[in-house]
């Protein structure tokens, strides 16, 4: 997705539960609507969060991904 | 046409590691979520809310028979032994990269949870509305109903 220019990335690297969604939170809110976080967490649990973090505020999960143990997501803020 | 938030209530009740941690995750998660949220400290979940006091909880091994502990259940009410337990739960949490309570706190203040002190538990306790964080209002039973009567999750911890 080479159109995608990332506003900002949020390292939630060796964070546990709640922090990773709790920090995005605040990333988010950082960012204009309509423009885009990255997040790279380590925590398994995340990949299952983020979705239903999206869900539930109305942002958009555009893309997430694995590489080794980091997990990486791209969410457009649309609130 | 204003959307209207959801809404969760969490009534605290406890006053050790595990019962402190539940709803603060849950709370702060929520605000995240755009939730609308209270949560009611009462009994000795009160002990949350006194100033200074978070980093003080502790987890008694006596009775806790999950906790893997290198000695027998009934060497847990020995003294000392609450120490040793709350010694080695941080420092589990600590590895897991576990945020610490006062992060959760102040998190959960930030994103404006709603923290309700019962007003019956600080009479029973002896506590005064100086020994309580700014952060908190004074309430009661009425006040934790009327906002849960509205709530999609009530949860009690």
């Amino acid at each position: 997705m080479s159109d995608i220019k990332i506003a900002n990335t949020l390292d939630a690297r060796n964070m546990s539960c709640p922090l990773p969604i709790l920090k995005t939170k605040k990333a988010m809110m950082a960012i204009g609507i309509g423009e885009y976080l990255e997040i790279l967490a380590t925590d398994p649990g995340s990949e299952a969060d983020f979705q239903a973090w999206t869900r539930s505020t109305g942002n958009e999960l555009i893309e997430h991904s694995v590489d080794g143990s980091v997990y990486r997501y791209i969410i457009k803020r649309n609130k | 046409m204003v959307e209207k938030k959801k809404r969760l209530m969490i009534i605290a009740s406890k006053g050790d590691i595990p019962g402190a941690y539940t709803p603060l995750i849950l709370g702060s998660t929520a605000a995240a979520m755009d939730y609308e949220v209270s949560i009611f400290f009462t009994f000795f979940g009160l002990n949350m809310l006194k100033k200074n006091n978070l980093k003080k909880i502790k987890i008694t091994p006596a009775g806790e028979t999950a906790m893997p502990m290198p000695i027998p259940q009934i060497v847990g009410m020995l003294p000392g032994m609450t120490g040793m337990a709350t010694m080695m739960m941080k420092s589990w949490m600590k590895k897991a990269n576990v945020a610490t309570l006062q992060e959760l706190m102040d998190l959960s203040i930030e994103a404006g949870v709603k923290l309700i002190a019962c007003q019956m538990t600080m009479d029973v306790m002896g506590f005064k509305r100086k020994d309580l964080i700014d952060e908190c209002v004074v309430g009661g039973a009425a006040t934790m109903l009327e906002f849960a009567s509205e709530a999609d999750i009530n949860l009690y911890v």
